[in-house]
């Protein structure tokens, strides 16, 4: 245990004395602000027209519209900056040559692997809490309902675990940082458009495809309903990411 | 300790340290003594708070062996050790490696074969994956040399100087250095196998009133050992 400790400590170490961990933070609280400020006008905007056409119309839940507008958009941009986080993870170790010295330690596969995997998890949660800057906001001016918010919140940290664990399953296909960034970012644009498919498509198809979409089983979670059929695709989607990490660092083993 | 030492160029050395004595499962209590012990004996303690990737080579590689020495482990591996390191370096490397001797048993891998009879009590020699000797360096030297060799310097007209070496009794063979009598010539003189014709040698010159400026036994180098061994294999 203290072996994956040690090593959670170092990836965070490394993460910020490379300029990666800034630039994706300062990126993620950037858009993070841009969308929600956009996304904010549009609805006032939208209910301001809709109340002079019609009085009595029905009272419109604002902070509700714009938190499932902004976790939307929101999960999308995740699906752009978890590829950064990944890349290097054991592409790196590979380039500089520390991979046998991690790998060679008792135990060091598995641990190399939940140390870096705590570590990203990590930095992803640093991510959703600097959110919580904007979406503080409608606590002050308006009443939200807490529960979409906290769903929200959830659904986004197994989502980021399942992208995560795929991204840090690709790392450890190659040596080059970016094409194992690349790679991860294919599969997810993959795995997004997926999403579009599921609607377009009928049938057995359908039903498939709509349950492979990742962003798909966010929905509910965004809606504050916490399904647990969501909560298990998300974790069996880590779980076989962890999985094949685990694998591919064996095969190294017997590979050269 | 492969050829390049497995460093995270980002980190401190002391951090990196105490990084690698954690994972190889080094007991807390004993980590930081066995820490402070190993900057100790590859004297980098002065760079502790440096970031490895600023070093240069020469404190790169002693990082590396310091790394490798942790969690004291019975058997050391290096490969080439001394590449690319100045000489002083080369010199401090080198000494490390035989002050191992004793707390670990070291087995170094190089190209660089004064530096195997200089540090290595025996020797191992591997060519196309095949083991073809194991001795001790003056073990395959003595079983290698055909013939004891003895070069001297001598002051005198060369050929005659040529036949009188020839002609002292164990002499198997005597090369002249080519140049004017004017000079003193270089000689290497081949004798029987387990004899010592150096006071003969010495005798014959100075009784002849020719000048001896040098003389000395010359040991085959685990060059020449080396280079003997692989060819015969070829053959």
């Amino acid at each position: 245990m203290q072996n994956v400790l040690a090593i959670w400590q170092r990836e965070m170490k490394a993460y910020f004395v490379s300029p990666i961990a800034y630039v994706v933070l300062t990126l993620w609280l950037l858009l993070s602000g841009l969308f929600f400020y956009a996304i904010l006008t549009n609805v006032i905007q939208s209910t301001m027209m809709q109340s002079q056409f019609g009085p009595g119309s029905q009272p419109v839940d604002v902070p509700g519209i714009v938190t499932r507008g902004f976790f939307g958009t929101m999960s999308v941009v995740l699906l752009f900056m978890i590829p950064m986080l990944t890349m290097g993870l054991f592409a790196e170790e590979k380039k500089r040559g520390t991979m046998e010295l991690l790998l060679t330690t008792p135990v060091g596969h598995l641990h190399a692997m939940m140390g870096k995997f705590l570590a990203s998890t990590t930095f992803l949660l640093i991510m959703l809490a600097g959110t919580w800057v904007t979406i503080s906001a409608l606590f002050k001016y308006g009443q939200p309902d807490w529960k979409p918010i906290l769903g929200a919140y959830l659904g986004l940290l197994l989502y980021g675990e399942g992208l995560l664990a795929a991204g840090l399953f690709i790392s450890t296909l190659t040596e080059n940082q970016i094409v194992s960034g690349v790679i991860t970012f294919g599969v997810s644009l993959v795995l997004w458009l997926i999403d579009s498919f599921s609607s377009g498509a009928s049938g057995a198809a359908k039903d498939v495809l709509s349950y492979l979409s990742v962003i798909g089983h966010l929905d509910d979670f965004i809606k504050g309903v916490i399904d647990t059929t969501h909560v298990i695709f998300y974790l069996s989607f880590a779980f076989v990411g962890l999985f094949l990490t685990y694998r591919s660092l064996e095969s190294m083993r017997w590979r050269s | 300790m492969p050829e390049n030492p497995p460093l995270y160029p980002e980190m401190t050395v002391q951090s990196y340290l105490h990084f690698v004595a954690k994972i190889k499962g080094t007991p807390s209590a004993q980590r930081k003594t066995q820490v402070e012990d190993a900057m100790d004996r590859c004297s980098i303690t002065d760079v502790r708070d440096r970031i490895i990737g600023k070093l240069s080579k020469g404190y790169k590689q002693r990082v590396g062996l310091a790394q490798s020495l942790l969690n004291n482990p019975e058997v050391l591996i290096l490969d080439e050790p001394t590449i690319g390191l100045d000489p002083k370096q080369i010199f401090e490397v080198r000494s490390l490696i035989k002050n191992l001797a004793g707390t670990h048993t070291v087995i170094l891998s190089t190209h660089i074969l004064p530096e195997v009879s200089m540090t290595c009590n025996r020797v191992v020699i591997i060519n196309d994956g095949r083991l073809i000797a194991i001795d001790t360096p003056q073990g395959l030297a003595n079983q290698q040399k055909g013939a004891e060799r003895i070069a001297l310097l001598i002051e005198g007209p060369r050929e005659a100087v040529r036949q009188k070496l020839a002609s002292i009794p164990g002499v198997m063979s005597v090369q002249a250095e080519a140049g004017s009598d004017a000079q003193p010539a270089g000689f290497t003189v081949e004798c029987k196998l387990n004899t010592d014709l150096r006071r003969d040698i010495a005798n014959a010159v100075v009784t002849q009133g020719w000048g001896l400026l040098e003389l000395r036994g010359v040991s085959m180098s685990l060059e020449d050992v080396f280079i003997n061994l692989v060819t015969k294999e070829e053959v």
